[in-house]
């Protein structure tokens, strides 16, 4: 079926496109868009009336953890891809910590084949750094590369070695893929549940000091210089590690970092289930909420801001969700014995449209870090070997002939955020109960409807 | 009974005394006092909750803490059911949330819980109508110690405002301390800490004022010497010294640890000679305090003991409804 949508705010800040019309997609690619002076394409056309809202690329998430195999009962490829379409992402790039590890040939092909039959969005594996995740033996990354990897990570566990890490680095270079770190001393973090601060010190939990974060961020960076591999920064949480990626960025390292939603709207604070500053607060329902257990933790205000900063200036090139779903049992406990993680894919939109809705983030910059941003990242640069990029040309923008992927979404559309109706398995998140402003009313993969909402009707035109 | 026209609580859980004011504190100690007097009869039994369940839940071993709770509910009249993590009610594997729940279905009325993990009673206080106590959680607070602690001081010094109160020691694992903290500065105390930087929350030695200025923690002074922290105390609160924070990294040895901050007669002699000795126990004595300073004239352990029983028993019937 050919679409068009019609009639709504297009903005792909990839060509710095920014003007209100129609967009039509044909056998699943992108062929006409205004303000194209060309003829529009003719024949028969299921209409998405998209006055209002505002229509964008697919977006594409570099980290989230679909947890299939092994993990089921926390989300699948089928549940996971659901709710990204439901979230506006027509493009994830899923972790390797499943059970087995994304480590093999095997294993990339069984996530392959498996969101290929059941997922309803774009699915794309990372692999393993290490074999099993261990952290002792680099993983084949040459017949990761070969199957269809992108990039390699360990994510969940950062690379303990630093001899191992310098490793990965250089054999990468070979294949022109990024090394993504998840950047935490385990020394220095072990036992801690939620930032160091004053929180902490006040719940009596144990802290994960900034400084935990910042050592191996400052270590990786210079791994990357003396290997000169491209190295990306998973999950920045911190004012310091911002201060390192700069100095990183200046020096014309090939050093990129990712953002999440939730690392840019809340602070430590919502552990006592507040978003704003206040001293004195008394026991709430929320007090020790395990859905604010994260890692990285929820930071103070001051990260907070260096974050927005630095996605402003480009420090941080990308939003990614981190979307890592839990079951219950997972997080109704005790706080320290609670999972880390947030179910991130729904709600993303929502809460990152609150920083632009207060003037705090501008749409275009917002959409681009969205959108193309996060494909450059993952762009193969210089591989002497399989060069070729399993992610297809033109996602993360509309030009011509690009895959059909787009997002449609209402900016002012109210909601209340209920996680008995999120499509991910995973009900985990701080936003319950509250109210968040634009919402998804269709996301196309391929020139097909990956989600819709029910308010929102397709029409029928031909021409 | 006496205390009808004493207190209205509304209080329904008691979990820690960071919201507590100084007028709701003074009627606890109002309402301690009646249950004292109790105490002090022949009989010192009453039958105000009489028909009321309480279940004492820990999953920690601290039988002075079980005991006094038990104690103080007996005295009033209540039934007490006390479980162990060693039993079977909480096996292992249950989760927390399943064994509460139970224990409300079999028509516990109090529950009094004791945690290695902090939050634990907020988390039953979240999810149970009826009424919980925190017997101390992880780090977090020891409501009823700090009580009983605040309560021994004005009983002995006659006011705590304006004191100077030393806590000596491990403050960055006490939940007694924190509960103090917020205890002794909402009574007009003066509250010192004292101990190695590794032992006290970075957050307590360079506090960082929040947006609009404000402090998330009461006014504290920090002070790593401890003869220096003595002058002219009133009050000097010794804690617990777990071995294990010498494995932990935290401290070279335990020697090191006594040269620079056992309580012995020599340093005591540096705060007013009023000054009451103050420990939460179980004591390490030679560690953290010498016997002669544990067991000598200003030590007041053994009143903090007794008035436990009763600042509890304050407790429960507050908890309870105060209907006598
Ligand atoms: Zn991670």
């Amino acid at each position: 079926m050919n679409l068009l949508i019609k009639g709504g705010h297009i903005l792909d800040p990839s060509q710095g496109l920014d003007a209100i019309g129609d967009l039509y997609i044909v056998e699943g690619k992108i062929t006409w868009v205004e303000p194209l002076k060309e003829k529009r394409p003719l024949g028969k056309f299921a209409v998405i009336p998209a006055s209002g809202l505002l229509v964008c690329p697919g977006f594409v998430d570099l980290h989230c953890h679909l947890r299939q195999p092994g993990y089921e009962d926390k989300e699948t490829i089928a549940s996971g891809t659901r709710a990204a379409a439901k979230g506006g992402f027509t493009t994830l790039c899923c972790m390797p910590n499943t059970k087995p590890p994304v480590d093999s040939q095997a294993v990339v092909e069984y996530v392959q084949r498996t969101a290929h039959t059941e997922g309803v969005v774009r699915v794309y594996p990372i692999g393993c750094i290490s074999k099993g995740l261990k952290g002792e033996e680099l993983a084949e990354m040459g017949e990761l590369a070969a199957a269809g990897v992108m990039a390699y990570s360990d994510d969940g566990q950062p690379v303990t070695s630093s001899r191992l890490m310098r490793h990965a680095l250089e054999y990468s270079l070979a294949f022109g893929r990024p090394i993504i770190d998840h950047c935490e001393d385990k020394a220095l973090s072990a036992d801690g549940a939620m930032n160091e601060g004053w929180v902490a010190t006040r719940l009596g939990l144990k802290g994960i000091p900034a400084a935990a974060e910042e050592a191996i961020v400052a270590r990786d960076i210079a791994l990357a210089e003396l290997t000169g591999a491209c190295l990306h920064i998973a999950h920045v949480s911190t004012a310091g590690s911002v201060d390192l990626l700069r100095r990183a960025k200046d020096k014309g390292l090939a050093v990129t970092a990712e953002v999440t939603p939730h690392h840019l709207t809340l602070t430590e604070e919502r552990v006592m289930g507040f978003s704003t500053q206040t001293a004195h607060h008394t026991a709430s329902a929320l007090w020790y909420d395990t859905n604010a257990k994260v890692n990285p933790p929820l930071r103070s205000e001051k990260d907070r801001q260096a974050l927005l900063e630095a996605l402003k200036d480009d420090t941080i090139d990308a939003i990614a969700t981190d979307h890592a779903p839990h079951t219950i049992v997972d997080k109704l406990c005790e706080f320290d014995a609670a999972a880390f993680g947030i179910s991130g894919l729904e709600t993303a939109l929502g809460c990152l449209l609150s920083l632009v809705h207060s003037g705090q983030l501008d749409l275009k910059l917002l959409i681009s870090k969205l959108t193309w941003e996060p494909v450059r990242i993952l762009e193969i640069k210089k591989a002497s070997l399989f060069p070729t990029s399993p992610l297809p040309w033109g996602l993360g923008t509309l030009q011509m002939g690009a895959p059909g992927d787009v997002t449609i979404f209402d900016p002012s559309k109210e909601w209340v955020v209920n996680p008995n109706t999120f499509a991910s398995k995973g009900k985990n998140t701080p936003w319950a109960g509250c109210q968040l402003k634009g919402q998804v009313m269709a996301t196309v993969v391929a020139g097909n409807l990956a989600y819709r909402d029910d308010s929102l009707r397709l029409e029928g035109q031909s021409a | 009974m006496r205390t009808n026209s004493l207190i209205k609580m509304e209080r329904h859980h008691i979990i820690d005394l960071d919201d507590f004011s100084q007028e709701e504190i003074a009627l606890i100690f109002a309402t301690t006092d009646a249950m004292k007097e109790i105490l002090s009869r022949e009989i010192r039994r009453v039958p105000t909750l009489r028909g009321k369940t309480i279940v004492t839940l820990f999953y920690e071993p601290s039988t002075r803490t079980r005991v006094s709770f038990e104690l103080a509910a007996k005295n009033l009249g209540a039934d007490v059911v006390n479980v162990t993590s060693s039993t079977a009610s909480v096996a292992k594997g249950e989760s927390i949330i399943d064994t509460m729940r139970t224990l409300e279905a079999l028509g516990a009325d109090v529950i009094v819980i004791r945690h290695f993990q902090s939050g634990v009673p907020c988390l039953m206080a979240q999810h149970l109508q009826i009424s919980v106590i925190n017997a101390g959680d992880g780090c977090h607070a020891h409501p009823s110690q700090a009580l009983l602690d605040l309560y021994t001081i004005r009983e002995k010094l006659g006011h705590i405002e304006g004191l100077k109160v030393v806590i000596v020691g491990d403050i960055l694992h006490s939940r007694v301390a924190r509960s103090n903290i917020w205890g002794l500065s909402a009574m007009g105390a003066q509250v010192v800490l004292c101990g190695p930087p590794t032992l006290i929350p970075q957050e307590l030695r360079r506090p960082q004022p929040l947006k609009g200025g404000e402090c998330p923690f009461p006014p504290l002074t920090i002070q790593e010497n401890l003869d220096r922290a003595l002058e002219e105390a009133d009050v000097v609160m010794v804690l617990r010294l777990q071995k294990e924070r010498q494995e932990g990294g935290l401290l070279p040895s335990l020697r090191e640890y006594i040269q620079l901050y056992q309580l012995n007669s020599a340093r005591l002699s540096r705060a007013h000679l009023h000054a009451l000795v103050m420990h939460p126990g179980p004591m390490n004595e030679g560690i953290e305090i010498t016997p002669e300073v544990a067991h000598g004239p200003q030590s007041v352990v053994e009143d903090q003991v007794t008035n436990g029983v009763a600042v509890r028993m304050a407790l429960l019937y507050m908890v309870t409804g105060g209907k006598g």
